[in-house]
């Protein structure tokens, strides 16, 4: 049992570092231009298919990664010139369904331009191997996905808040009005902020893509997560973003894996295999509830 | 509108409405029968997504997770049959508790916050829903779950004819616009209505601001949930599909193809997805990737949908949004 906890503890830090990086992103997107991006899970999935497609072709999953930044950075750069920047100043609800037309197309252009099935993406081999943490054996390759998502997040705080851009970021999402009555050009910092918040999740796509299928649809439901996140650290919150992260990636993989084990020694087997995996998956939505009934703008509300 | 405008459109409406009475017979008589079922389709999704047009057109309430007590419904009806409960009657009485009660849950969360913490709060709790039913083996899980019999409303009515099914949801359909038409026109539509437009003037007139648009999400989710209910005995089966995220974005695309805040606006929208559905996955293999342009095309060109293009003017009020200062 402790055996099981501490691994599955482990798998819930890296499955947090990999939901900060969507998180933050997103919250950022939010914070800055007060825009609701769904589009937003489409760029894990547009990360994952770029990063198979080229490791696929050079036979290395880093120059995978790598090559995926850059391309899911054009086509999120090219997106916001072309569209979403027109939608800034219009109402929620049309956010909404734009972003969600997107997700319609991107989930149809990847079966069209890669087929219907799902494409392999392999961890380097390098990494295929275990360290052991503790006297438990532990995947190398988690280990290393934990380091870049930590490293990657270090980058994102130094550069909101010790950099001049970081500060026009801040200042943009605290107060756009004044931000632009003291010359900030708002216009080539939404297009930055939305390029930048879509890489990472591309980043976090192609970092996950060796545990799950890469197809179609795949950044639908990891969305969910990210939403919330973003809920219960507070919209604009990248510190927000951390905490929320750490708690739905731990509590979630708990959910689904130690409570189960737990349930099984307390009730008949039958009816914890039936009950179990319900619950666990319930348990994210019940602490954000949770966290929303103390504090209903979240953990670290960037707006007053 | 006169009183003599007032008598045109009602009769028209009501041959309208005998016209539609009628179409599972003419289209049997003509051998398009297959579209009686695509109708009753388009039937039940009106109804779900008007009840959607409640909150979000006519109370500016961006709820992302209505397929919750849709497929709420549809569980309840298809839940109870699988315990033997055969009696339509009663189904009906079940759904309207438990998508009452669950929209009473997600709604009293989900009100005490504006704009985007109400898109992302209704489409989480919306998900914790979709995960109960994906988690919950006994009924079937992933799989989902089969009805073995239509349930019945007795009286001698045979409910598993296809025709007879066809009126027993135009009944549902126009019960359910009726009412929708005398809410909006209510004391309590005008004071939501007015919530929308700027709630803190409402509430200093006083008004309980909070409790007109609970009690508006909880009459959409259950009018949601007689929907789902009514899918569950077409469909004679039920998956957690039903409740998942993006099923809360179809109901909210076919919203806004017809026409947010105006009445017919449910109904146009209905029609006009599940046609646009039909004929575009007869046609394409990857036919999303169309009602992604589709809308996009709507959202950027024609923000009023359908409705607004009939009927040439604008709505005055601003849907949706807005109100997260």
């Amino acid at each position: 049992m402790s055996t099981l906890v501490l691994e599955q503890s482990l798998n819930g830090l890296q499955f947090s570092v990999v939901l900060f990086l969507i998180a933050s992103g997103l919250t950022l997107i939010f914070g800055v231009m007060n825009f609701v991006n769904l589009a937003h899970g489409s760029f894990f999935m547009i990360g994952a298919y770029l990063a198979a497609w080229i490791s696929g072709a050079t036979g290395s999953f880093w120059l995978g990664v790598a090559g995926a930044l850059p391309l899911a950075a054009l086509i999120g750069v090219a997106l916001e010139w072309l569209v979403f920047r027109r939608l800034y100043h219009r109402d929620h609800m049309v956010h909404v369904l734009a972003t969600f037309a997107f997700i319609l197309i991107f989930n149809d252009l990847v079966r069209i331009i890669w087929g219907p099935l799902p494409l392999a993406l392999n961890a380097p081999p390098a990494l295929s191997g275990a360290v052991s943490i503790l006297g438990v054996p532990y995947s190398s390759y988690r280990l290393v996905v934990m380091g870049v998502g930590v490293a990657v997040g270090l980058l994102l705080f130094f550069l909101v808040t010790r950099t001049r851009i970081g500060m026009r970021v801040r200042a943009g999402a605290n107060n756009r009005e004044m931000a632009i009555a003291m010359g900030v050009d708002i216009r080539l910092l939404f297009t930055l902020v939305f390029g930048f918040g879509l890489v990472l999740s591309a980043l976090a796509g192609a970092l996950l893509g060796p545990f799950v299928a890469v197809e179609a649809g795949m950044g639908d439901d990891i969305l969910i997560l990210a939403f919330v996140v973003v809920v219960i650290g507070g919209i604009g919150s990248v510190l927000g973003a951390a905490a929320g992260a750490l708690m739905v990636g731990i509590v979630d993989t708990l959910g689904r894996s130690v409570l189960p084990a737990m349930l099984s020694s307390v009730l008949s087997a039958e009816y914890a295999s039936s009950i179990g995996p319900a619950l666990g998956s319930m348990m994210i939505y019940l602490v954000m509830a949770l966290v929303l009934f103390w504090r209903p703008s979240g953990l670290f509300p960037a707006r007053t | 509108m006169s009183e003599r405008g007032g008598a045109v459109s009602r009769l028209v409406l009501a041959v309208a409405l005998l016209a539609l009475a009628a179409f599972p017979w003419a289209a049997l008589a003509t051998g398009y029968d297959f579209y009686t079922g695509v109708v009753i389709r388009v039937m039940i999704f009106a109804i779900a997504a008007s009840s959607l047009n409640l909150i979000l057109g006519f109370g500016g309430m961006v709820s992302f997770g209505h397929a919750a007590f849709f497929g709420l419904g549809a569980y309840t009806a298809a839940i109870a049959a699988f315990h033997g409960i055969t009696n339509a009657w009663l189904i009906w009485v079940l759904a309207v508790v438990v998508s009452g009660l669950a929209a009473a849950l997600v709604g009293a969360m989900a009100i005490r916050t504006r704009g985007v913490y109400f898109i992302m709060i209704t489409m989480a709790m919306a998900q914790l829903f979709y995960y109960v039913f994906v988690g919950l083996r006994y009924y079937g899980g992933d799989d989902g779950l089969r009805l073995v019999t239509r349930p019945g409303v007795g009286l001698g009515i045979d409910l598993s004819d296809e025709n007879t099914f066809f009126l027993l949801v135009l009944l549902w359909a126009v019960l359910a616009h009726w009412l929708l038409a005398r809410l909006i026109r209510s004391r309590f539509g005008l004071a939501l209505s007015a919530i929308r437009e700027n709630d803190v003037r409402v509430a200093a007139v006083g008004y309980g601001t909070s409790q007109y648009r609970l009690v508006a999400f909880v009459i959409a989710g259950v009018m949601a949930g007689i929907a789902g209910s009514l899918l569950a005995m077409h469909n004679l089966f039920v998956s957690p599909k039903l409740l998942h995220w993006t099923q809360s974005g179809s109901l909210l695309i076919m919203v806004a193809l017809g026409g947010v805040g105006y009445f017919y606006g449910g109904i146009v929208g209905a029609l006009t997805f599940l046609l646009l559905e039909e004929v575009l996955s007869g046609t394409f293999t990857y036919w999303h990737i169309y009602v992604g342009l589709i809308l996009l095309a709507v959202v950027m060109v024609a923000p009023g949908g359908l409705c607004s293009l009939l009927t040439g003017r604008r709505r005055t009020a601003t849907p949706g949004g807005g109100g997260d200062a």
